[in-house]
Parts: structure tokens; sequence; C-alpha cells
């Protein structure tokens, strides 16, 4: 069985992309060729994810899938022709036999007659000889290829008769040592790779599939990226081993970054001079990092040292020239920052405020000053709700840092490097002598800022991001501007979460129906509310169903709960989030029990016996009389109710909900007896009542933990 | 071919009528120019050794693009005595886009040692235009290459002459310093916003007037072939340019405000699209005439 491969090349691929399209082709072809069967899927050691090695670098992605069937397997099969009757007159054969034996090729002594339900009929056995694989891939690769998504891509070619992400210069498809004539983009598949663009000759001619790593290996590029990765992690460590102590900090992102940047990878140590130190690490890493994609050294006690790692695309630096190059762009890049960090302190935050009346949040909601007053007047009040409770938060330190929060904007620093807002305006609240806790408030204020982030490290920073988060999406939302699909431009599902989250992960006793009515009572009487178009009723249900949304999510896929779990759970109410958390906790625990199966399957029926009593106008005694009651079952279960009911309420009031429902599963032998001998729905109009009255008071009472009847069972 | 630079203000040599106008169309057009590009808002009184308010582009223009322009712009680099076996050259994702001039494309910007040199671009579109051939812009920042190349580290220690008789050096900051300093003055503290408004406002007028004027011409049948040729599409993309760079100094002087930068911006944008597509109507005029002249390339 032949070797296969195909190599694209192109001009460079932008790295965040190489990956998903390596992963897109890859599917491709294997379903192509299982449809086709041209393959059997048995993964060859060596082989990772979908079979095929992963082979792909800035220049090119590319398949190499050992042993291929060199031909479909032939197939023989019966095709039916026309009734025989039509076909055979007197035994001889008529145009309709003939035709048919014709368009089967073969004889008309070949034909066989077979029964059918339909009759007798005549019939040929044909034998179709499988194609070649090299027909069948150079004529559908090509669509394959077309058909890789990539999040920006270009036309190239006079006419615009295909899109990629980068024009195609060559392209490698091989059966073995034969060429599979293949066209994409006016290229025609050869045996001709290409080497490094520096490094390798500009011609590389690839025998066979099998010895494609290798030969491209003679020519400076490493196609496979776990190789690059291993080759960039040793010369990280051998660059990091000449500074005694020293150690290069992990980065996930930054190495799958410089994976797909580099075809043949190295790594040098660079200096920079210790004064730059005084400038605060995040600004030193995210100007290495983010615009110089260096990995950062520590020292041994874990801070960061006068180094950085910077790898390249070529094979070393033999007269330091490399080295020389990026430490004079990182001293000029370290010099901005630290003029930034200088200019700014002769403008404290303090001195900041006002300069924020320039500055835009919206269009339509105003100011980022507008916005201050706002998130500090939200604050406060949320802050009073936690003194309620207990909690001690410093109301007065939060007031300060919503003040401040934003007037990091107006600084030179986050103008130049955006990514550090927020953080920026922590670090200067600190030097400029601010409360440790304004500081920290500040710096959090747009944690967390993904799933994975963690909240705000302190309770006034909490106050803050949620004040203002929940300032944004009640602005947003009364103007209407509520996310839909896959449009969020605000980032508002992002924020959502993050005010989950944070109420979650600190325990608040927040509502969050009570916070966004409270948000946006803070635009009331603003120039901004003359354009809200959302208001009443209306804002207030799409702020639930979003926020609703936003707690499902968390539920399901930060805690990794059931869908069916937490939709019971968000039946019994969705504004406690820490409640609802809670709740959705316990019940998960308590599913797999199979007397909460059976309980689940009992709600369902009493809530569909009610339904239907409800839609045929049948009387529901409220509340129902346990005198009235005849059968022993029902007089058992009613009598079971109020003593569980109490202990659940107790429970319940301090969140011990996995006991509660234990308590609730305790229901199932006379919920069981019920079902099994007592009949509802009975001709005696006020017995019915009377039993109806009992599982509307089963339902009432056990139904504030979660809606049980969500669950999914496998019983009916 | 070697065009010299245009003598109004821009931002960038992209804007200068040999690209911005040239690309459009199916002529093909190869050419470099040097363009002096102002940035009002990247000013910084000549303090910062990296950051200037007038700095010079190397523009670079292939319509269409040849096959091997990454190895061409390679063999480019190695003729300015860059040997790059001894360095380490990446081509890292930038993607470009001018709002104020519909236009954008994709490409890479050039590292060179960590060292951005080059803005390396395949225009897809330009005036709200699909181009049809597209073409490759190379826009080389000489004062980065020049530090680079005399390994010096502000911009404004660039040896740009030495007498071949005395060795007396002549440098960036000689030539350069004042032009700075008093360009940041002007522009962060002089200039008069109100002013400067109605500069912009008297220029997008006259802009926009010549446009209908030229779309009235082309709708009229009666209109003569030499009437349509002969109309200053030119001198209404003169008055555009001027009203991009004037936005460009209200910014840095901070006399927009947020909101009302993006309805500037369509405002210069509308010219520019009237423009292009002006601009295409134009050159299908004389049809026959126009590929009896050949056009210049």
């Amino acid at each position: 069985m032949p070797d296969f491969l195909l190599e694209i090349g192109t001009e460079e691929i932008p790295a965040r992309m190489i990956e998903n399209a390596w992963m897109e082709i890859a599917k491709r072809l294997s379903d192509l060729l299982l449809r086709e069967s041209l393959w059997n899927a048995e993964p060859s050691p060596g082989m990772t994810g979908i079979g095929f090695l992963e082979a792909a670098t800035p220049r090119r992605l590319a398949l190499v899938v050992p042993g291929v069937m060199a031909s479909q397997p032939d197939v023989t099969e019966q095709i039916t022709g026309p009734s025989f009757k039509v076909a055979f007159k007197d035994g001889k054969p008529t145009p309709a036999a003939e035709a048919f034996a014709k368009k089967a090729g073969v004889d008309v002594a070949q034909l066989e007659k077979v029964t059918n339900p339909k009759g007798e009929y005549l019939a040929a056995t044909v034998r179709r000889k499988g194609r070649k694989a090299a027909e069948i891939l150079a004529e559908a690769l090509p669509k394959e290829v077309a058909g890789i998504y990539w999040a920006k891509n270009m036309y190239w070619r006079a006419g615009k008769p295909e899109r990629f992400v980068r024009p195609v210069r060559w392209i490698v498809a091989l059966l073995d040592g034969e060429v599979i004539p293949l066209e994409f983009a006016g290229i025609r598949a050869g045996q001709h790779s290409r080497g490094h663009r520096i490094l390798g000759p500009a011609q590389v001619e690839i025998k066979s599939p099998a010895q494609y790593v290798e030969t491209l290996q003679k020519a400076h590029v490493e196609i496979v990226g776990a190789d690059r990765i291993h080759k960039i992690r040793k010369a990280l460590d051998a660059a990091t081993r000449t500074v005694p102590g020293a150690r290069w900090r992990e980065d996930a992102e930054l190495l799958k970054t410089v994976v797909n940047l580099t075809e043949w990878p190295s790594a040098i140590l660079g200096n920079f001079d210790k004064q730059y130190l005084s400038l605060p690490e995040e600004v030193l890493v995210t100007v290495m990092r983010d615009h110089q994609k260096y990995f950062a050294v520590e020292d041994a006690a874990g801070k960061l040292a006068p180094h950085f790692l910077a790898v390249l695309n070529t094979d070393g630096d033999p007269d330091g020239l490399i080295r020389h190059g990026n430490e004079r762009v990182l001293r000029a890049r370290f010099n901005d920052a630290r003029f930034f960090w200088d200019t700014d302190q002769k403008t404290p935050l303090v001195n900041r405020v006002e300069m924020l009346k320039a500055v835009t949040f919206q269009k339509d909601l105003g100011s980022y000053a507008a916005k201050a007053e706002r998130t500090a007047t939200l604050a406060e009040k949320l802050c009073s709700v936690l003194a309620k409770s207990g909690q001690k938060v410093n109301a007065n330190a939060v007031q300060q840092a919503a003040l401040l929060a934003k007037t990091d904007l107006t600084s030179e620093l986050v103008k130049e490097f955006t990514e550090l807002q927020g953080i920026v305006g922590g670090l200067y609240a600190k030097a400029q002598g601010l409360p440790e806790n304004v500081a920290t408030a500040i710096y959090d204020q747009y944690k967390p800022g993904s799933t994975e982030d963690l909240a705000p490290r302190t309770l006034e920073g909490a106050m803050l991001s949620i004040a203002d988060k929940a300032d944004s999406i009640a602005g947003m939302f009364a103007l209407g501007l509520v996310p839909s699909g896959s449009k969020d431009p605000f980032a508002l599902r992002r924020q959502a979460n993050g005010i989950v989250k944070t109420v979650v992960e600190h325990k608040l006793p927040l509502n969050l129906a009570q916070i966004l009515a409270e948000a946006r009572e803070g635009y009331k009487g603003s120039e901004a509310e003359k354009k809200f178009t959302l208001s009443g009723e209306a804002y207030v249900q799409a702020v639930r169903g979003f926020f609703r949304e936003r707690l499902e999510f968390y539920l399901r896929d930060v805690l990794g709960l059931a869908y069916d779990v937490v939709n019971a759970t968000l039946a019994a109410g969705a504004d406690d989030v820490v409640d609802a958390a809670a709740r959705a906790s316990a019940v998960a625990k308590v599913r797999p029990s199979s007397d909460f199966e059976s309980i689940s399957v009992a709600f369902k029926r009493m809530k569909n016996i009610l339904r239907q009593a409800v839609e045929t106008n049948k009387k529901i005694a409220a509340p129902f009389n346990p005198a009235a009651l005849k059968d022993e079952e029902e007089k058992k279960l009613a009598d079971a109710v109020p003593g569980v009911a109490k202990k659940v309420k107790e429970l319940s009031a301090s969140r011990q909900y996995e006991l509660a429902l234990h308590e609730i599963s305790r229901l199932r032998p006379p919920i069981d007896a019920f079902f099994d001998k007592v009949m509802v729905m009975v001709e005696d109009e006020n017995l019915r009542a009377q039993r109806l009255g009992l599982l509307q008071t089963l339902v009432n009472e056990f139904s504030s933990i979660a809606d049980f009847s969500e669950i999914v069972t496998e019983k009916k | 071919m070697l065009q010299q630079p245009y003598d109004i203000e821009v931002g960038a040599g992209t804007m200068a009528p040999e690209t911005f106008l040239r690309v459009l169309g199916p002529k093909p057009y190869k050419v470099a120019y040097v363009q002096p590009s102002r940035r009002p808002a990247d000013g910084r009184y000549g303090d910062n050794p990296n950051r200037l308010y007038k700095h010079m582009q190397l523009q670079v223009i292939l319509k269409p693009p040849p096959e091997n322009v990454q190895e061409l712009y390679l063999e480019s680099l190695a003729a300015l005595g860059i040997d790059l076996r001894k360095h380490d050259i990446k081509f890292e994702e930038d993607n470009w886009e001018a709002p104020t001039l519909a236009a954008w494309g994709v490409g890479w910007q050039v590292m060179l040692d960590g060292l951005e040199i080059t803005q390396f671009t395949y225009f897809q579109q330009c005036g709200g235009i699909d181009l049809d051939p597209i073409c490759a812009e190379l826009t080389y920042g000489l004062e980065r290459i020049a530090a680079f190349l005399q390994d010096v580290d502000s911009i404004y220690d660039i040896v740009w002459a030495r007498d071949p008789k005395t060795g007396r050096e002549v440098k960036y900051r000689d030539v350069r310093y004042q032009d700075e300093l008093q360009m940041s003055v002007y522009n962060f503290e002089k200039a008069d916003v109100e002013k400067t408004w109605k500069h912009f406002e008297l220029y997008e007028s006259e802009s926009q007037t010549l446009i209908n004027q030229f779309n009235t011409l082309m709708a009229d049948k009666n209109a003569t072939v030499d009437a349509k040729e002969r109309f200053p599409l030119l001198g209404a993309y003169e008055l555009c340019l001027k009203c991009s760079h004037l936005f460009n100094l209200l910014d840095a002087r901070g006399a927009i405000s947020v909101t009302e930068r993006v309805g500037v911006i369509a405002r210069i944008r509308q010219l520019a699209v009237g423009l292009a597509k002006a601009y295409v109507a134009q050159q299908n005029v004389g049809g026959e005439a126009v590929k009896k002249q050949g056009g210049a390339a």
C-alpha cells in the first residue's frame, strides 16, 4: 500500500491560525479517505490526534498518511432492470432486455431472473472496478483545501478565482514516488518542496512520503510541531543555564505562538540594564511578551531578572548580532515605557478625574467621568447590602477606587499598552501613596477577564468590579444594545460572567435582578436616558433572561453540572446566585440515587395531573383537608408532608440543601404507594379536589430547591 | 519606476495618488518613492529617540504582485547590506486598515532581530472598491532601517551625511530636530482649532462639490470625452488629502471627542470613496484613447 503526502506551501500563515487549519484539513482528508474506502483508520505508533503526523509550519500544512489503498476495492453488485414479462417475449429477449444488458455492460445471456415483492424482474450482476486513489484524490483534494476556514482570508490572482489565508506558492502531492496530478490556485502539484527561507535550498525534491520529514530536516525545516516545541524548550533551557540560578517563565500561549512563527527554531538569551527593573514587572513582562514575544527570566527567588529569551527562526547567533539587535529594540521599548511612566507621575490619578469628562465611555452613555460617578453610587449601595449581612467591606475605599478606577485611561502608558488598563491604575495608585485596598481594587477592576481568570482578590475589588460591569450592562441594555448570537461588541456576556463568578466566589448576598435595577437607577435623569429604548418591565425581563443564561453558563461550563440539574435548579429561582449554585451542587450530588430518580418521576406525574386539571377546569382544594381523604395511602402521604416540609425549610434556611434533598427522598415510599393505589381523577368531585389539593401542596412545598420535574429520567 | 515624494501632507505613503489612485483599475503599475509622512499625534517635541511627527517611508507598489515578491523583498534587504544569514527574519501577521480611505489589506510586519522594519501588505480594497488585480505594498521605515544599519539607539544620532574631505558628519538631529520640536508645539499647542475646523470644512466642501460636478458630467449624454477626461479629479483628491491631514491635526490638538471622531472619519471616507469611484469611471471614459497612450508603468 502506498504512502500519501500532501504539502501545501504558502507564504507565512498567521501563527494563531495554523493549528486549527491543520486540524481541519486533516479531518477533511481522513473523512475523504474513509468515504472513498481508501484507508483503514488504524493509527500507527507516533501518530497523534486524528492519526496523522501533526506537520505544519508557517509556510506549509502537510499531511502524511502511511499505507493508503492504491485504489478502491472492486465492488460486485446486482442491478435490477425491467420486468421479466417486458424483457422476454416467447423466451426471446426484447429490445428492453438488450438495452438493459448494454447499460449494465453484460451479454444478454448473462442476465438473470430475480423475484422481488413486485414480481419477476430482470437483473444483472456487475463488477464495478474501484477507482484509482490518485484519480480520486486529484479530483477531491482541491475542494477540501479550498474549504478550509480562515478567520481572515485574501485573494491574490486576477479575477479572484479562490481565497486562502495567504498566497499558495507550491504543492507537493505524492503516492509513494508518484505525483498526484492535482491543481489548486493555479499551482500544479509536483515533487518539489522548499527549504527554510534563509538556511535551506530553494528547492527540495521529496522522493517519497516516507522520506518527507527527514528530507525537510536536511533543508532546515522541522515540520512536526511537537518536535519544534521540544527543540525550543531545550534551547530555552540551554540559554537560561548561562545565568546561574535563573529560570525562564513558562508561558503556554507564548510558546504556542513562537512554535508557529518558526521552521527551524533556536533561542538566545539577551540582557537589559538593571535600571529598568525599577519599572513594575507587569509593564516589563507585557512589553517583552506582547510586543516582542520574549520569554521572561526570573532569579532563584522568582523575581524578574534583567534578561530575556528570544526564539529565533534560524540556527544560531554566533556573532551575537541578533542578540545585539534584540537588546537594542527592547531598550528602546523600555525607554518608552519609562518615559511614559515618568510623564504620567507628573499628573497623579486624583488630578485626572476631571480629564475623564473628555473621554467617552459610549457615545450615548456619556463620558467616563459620568460612569465613575454612577459606579461609585452603585458600589456604595452594594456595600451597604454587604454590611447588613455582616460582611466586612471598606465602603470608603470602594468609593475612592470607583472614582479613580478609569483615570488610567488618560495615561500615556495605557494609551501605549492598552492591555494594562486597570493594572496601571492600581500600580499608579500604590506609587502615589493611596491606601493599599484602594490600589488593589483598582488593579483588579477588570477581573475576572475570562472563566479561567480569578475574581478580584478583595471584597473592595469585588464591589468595584461588579458595580462597573453592572453599570455597563444596564446602560447598554437600556439602549437596546442586547447581545444576540455571535454579536456582542461590548463583551457584555463576558462582563456578566464576571459578575456571576465574583458573586459566587466571594459568596456575596447580592441579588442579580436587584443589582441591575439599581444600576439602571444610576442613569435616572441623565442625558443618556433620553436615548434609552428599553425600560420598565421590558428592561427587567431582558436583563433577567440574560443573566439567567449567564448563570446557566456558569453552572454548566464552569462548575460542570448537567443541563437538566441546572434547569431544575434555576426553575426554582435564579436571582440569588450563591443560593442557586449551592442548590445546583446539592441536586447534582443526590441525582444518581434511585430515590431521587423516583421522586423526579413522581413530580413530573404530579405536574402533569395538575396541569390537566387546570386545563379542564377541575377544582383544586386549597388548602386540602386531610380529614376528607379516604384511602390509607393518601392519608399516610398527607401525614408525612408537614414533618418533612418543616425539616426541609430548616435545612434550606442554613443552605444544607443536600440534607434537605435526602429529607425529601424519604417521601418516596408514601408517594410510590399513593400512585400505586390511589386514583386522583375520580368522579367524586369533592374527593378529586382534595386529592389534587394534596398534590398541589407537595409541589408547592418541595419545589423551592429545584423543580424536580425538570430532571431527565429514564423511566416514564 | 521611481517617483518623487508627493508634495502635500499625508499620513502615509499609501495616501499619495501614486498608490491610492494607481492601485485602482486593471492597469499594471510598479513604482517606488520616498514619502515623508506626517502624523501630528506621534510628535514628541524631539524628546523621544524612537518617535517622530514626520518620518520617511520608502513606499513600493507592485501591481500585480510577482509570485516571488517575498524573495524579491528579502533581496532588497540584502542590497541594503543586511546579511540575512546572520540575522533573524520573521513575517508576523499584521493586517492593515485605513478607515478614512475605506482601504484594507492583509499581510505582515517584517521583523528583523525583533525590530519591525517593513509593513508588507496585499491590498484587497481601496476607496471601497475591490482591487483586481491586487497589489503588494511594501512600506520600509527608513529611520528605523538607518538606525539599525548604523547601530545607533536614537534616530537623532543617525548620520545623514558625511563630508568626504573632512569627515564632518551631519546628523539626523541637525537636519530634523527643530522641525520635530516646533511642529510638536504647533500641533499640540498652537494650531488654532476654530480656524483648522474652518479649513477642514472649506476643503471638504470644495472636494465634494467637484465630485458632484464630475458625477453630473458623467450622467450628461451630451458631455464630450474630452470634457470628462480633463475634469480635475486629481484636484478634488488633493483637497481630500488636506481634510485628512487637518483631521489628524485636530485629533492631536485634542479637539475631536471620541464621539465626533467616528463621524469625521466617515466624512473623509465619503470623499475617498466618491473619488475612487469617479477615478475608475474617468479611467474608463477614453477606453481606446487611454490604451493608445499606453499608460505609465
